[in-house]
């Protein structure tokens, strides 16, 4: 094998050496990457389904756009996805931020051990714990609806101090009004180890001269945090709640398995990367579904260039 | 944040606290795996394991007749996908890093792109290429479009750059080294660490995949784990227990790799976005 190699090797000219060890990335990605992308965005634009041949595609315009842009469901997938974006990603940062910097005044040896624990969710397959949250989400006797019960009846003194927050009547974790904060938990719990990994990196690359001359100069724990950790830590929060915002837009495993596939009842629970699934391979649409790809990453590219926006605008 | 004035098992308390919160589900998961119906569903729900393993796995074969194929085709395309990028990403690392080339800025700055396109967006249009090259239902739909990640290529090069210095490479050229040499004797054992990472990302991610299976696998038999998983929502009355023991043995080998292998993932993975 290796003869043989050797052989072709100088054989080659050595000038075209660098350019066959990147032959395979690019051969991938013309074929499975750039070739259908570039598909994707013709078929966008004409009427087709699996039925017909390729050629005998009928151009459309922006017909397939105009459809999505005046269907209902469109706007509820993109009201969810936005909703669980905020308020499935906004706490993780809340919790991981803290976490990290109380992280980060442990021994490397209990931090590390610790920190495990926090990372577990981030590289387990979401489809199956998400069946195990199913499980825990059940109305009748799941555990959650236990512990939420277990509150409402807490007496302290003959009274109950958290019945106005927790109902008595079993929660329906599924339906309509809940579901999406059901998936909101469930995506919560599985991306905050990945936050707080971003974070106490970033952590690690700070002076520690800085906090010794807070120090010094008499700044607590709390003071340290405001006026050295935060701001030494401005540009990886910026990153990180932006990766958070790509990450979510894209939301498909949870929700899909959490409603069984279905968008929940009302599609409530029916993300963009849903919608765009559900007019593929249940309708047969590829056409529509490819254009809604391309909006969605218009989308995508919006919110992240006005996130730079806003960003340097607080800079400058 | 170093100085601080309060008790020294507080702050371990408190974030062990979490701990338990976050690795719950997972107990759960275990427990329920060994319970029947009744007892997973029983008032106060069970903590500690039952006896009923052995007939939560025969109704999860009962449903999912095919579920010891499922998860062999798992392995078998985790191990493909794995062994493609630890030899793919390390020669496109090798020749972004060691080599001067006509367009290597270009197509450096190419490889990053791709990592900023969305899954989504390739979704639709890589099924009807699969579909075209007749691999429906094939392993190879899945190990073949993903044998050589942008961010694999990326680490390697990073890798290489540090670990391998440039004046050793030019004498062993002149020492009559061939360039395939160069890559077998003297990258290759230098960039192990980095490989054994590699390895494990990939490993992880391709075993948790789903999104990209759904659209391509069709026959229960040629299903991958997440998969087969996924069929047991679909018809009747959700069997937990076996739901739960099926979870489980999708969950394990990642667990398992955590325990063993944690500081090469998580320290390195920290260092890649500390830059």
């Amino acid at each position: 094998m290796h003869r043989a190699w050797k052989k072709y090797t100088t054989i080659i000219n050595k000038r075209w050496i660098p350019y066959l060890y990147l032959s395979p990335f690019f051969i991938i990605f013309v074929v499975f990457g750039l070739y259908p992308i570039l598909f994707s965005a013709w078929i966008s634009l004409h009427d087709w389904d699996l039925s017909t041949s390729p050629w005998d595609m009928e151009w459309q315009g922006l017909a397939n756009y105009e459809y999505i842009l005046t269907d209902e469901w469109f706007y509820r997938a993109l009201y969810t996805t936005l909703w669980l974006a905020i308020v499935a990603g906004v706490p993780q940062h809340l919790i991981a931020l803290p976490l990290a910097t109380l992280l980060f005044r442990l021994s490397n040896r209990t931090r590390h051990f610790l920190f495990c624990f926090y990372f577990l969710p981030f590289i387990t397959s979401s489809v199956a714990i998400s069946l195990v949250f199913s499980s825990l989400f059940s109305r009748d006797f799941g555990v959650l609806n236990q512990v939420v019960s277990g509150l409402h009846d807490w007496v302290v003194f003959d009274i109950q101090p958290l019945a106005w927050l927790f109902p008595e009547q079993a929660i329906d974790w599924q339906d309509s009004s809940h579901i999406r904060w059901t998936i909101a938990m469930v995506v919560f719990w599985r991306y905050v180890g990945w936050n707080t990994l971003l974070y106490l990196s970033a952590m690690k690359t700070i002076p520690e001269e800085l906090f010794d001359a807070a120090y010094l100069e008499g700044a607590g724990f709390w003071q340290q945090l405001r006026h050295v950790t935060l701001p030494m830590l401005r540009p990886m929060i910026l990153l990180a709640l932006t990766l958070s915002l790509i990450g979510n837009m894209q939301l498909f495993e949870e929700p899909f398995i959490l409603t069984a596939g279905t968008g929940g009842s009302g599609q409530a629970g029916q993300t963009m990367a849903m919608y765009l699934y559900a007019t593929a391979f249940a309708e047969g649409d590829f056409a529509t579904a490819s254009a809604i790809a391309w909006l969605l990453f218009v989308i995508l590219l919006a919110l992240c260039s006005l996130g730079r926006r806003i960003n340097q605008k607080n800079n400058g | 944040m170093h100085h601080s004035s309060s008790p020294h098992w507080l702050l371990p308390g408190i974030i062990g606290l979490g701990a338990i919160l976050m690795v719950l589900p997972f107990w759960f998961m275990l427990v329920f795996a060994t319970h029947d119906e009744a007892h997973i569903f029983a008032v106060p729900p069970p903590l500690w394991f039952g006896d009923q393993l052995g007939e939560n796995i025969s109704q999860l074969l009962n449903r999912l007749p095919y579920f010891w194929h499922n998860l062999s085709n798992s392995f078998y395309i985790a191990i493909m996908t794995t062994g493609l990028n630890l030899l793919f990403c390390s020669l496109a690392g090798c020749a972004f890093a060691l080599y001067q080339f006509k367009g290597k800025k270009w197509l450096f700055n190419l490889v990053l792109g791709t990592m900023l396109l969305p899954g989504f967006l390739n979704m639709i249009p890589n099924a009807l290429m699969i579909a075209m090259f007749g691999w429906i239902n094939e392993p190879k739909a899945l190990y073949i479009p993903a044998a050589c990640g942008a961010f694999g290529v990326f680490l390697m090069r990073q890798y290489i750059e540090q670990a391998v210095p440039y004046e050793v490479i030019e004498a062993a050229r002149l020492d009559g080294c061939s360039e395939w040499g160069l890559y077998r004797y003297m990258v290759l054992p230098l960039i192990r660490p980095a490989l054994f990472t590699l390895a494990l990302l990939t490993f992880i991610a391709s075993w948790n995949n789903f999104m990209a299976p759904l659209v391509v696998l069709r026959d229960m038999e040629s299903y991958t784990l997440p998969l087969a998983l996924r069929a047991l929502q679909g018809v009747g009355v959700v069997p937990w227990g076996a739901v739960c023991a099926g979870a489980a043995i999708a969950v394990m080998p990642l667990i398992i790799l955590l325990i063993f292998t944690s500081h090469q993932l998580i320290d390195r993975l920290s260092q890649g976005y500390s830059k």
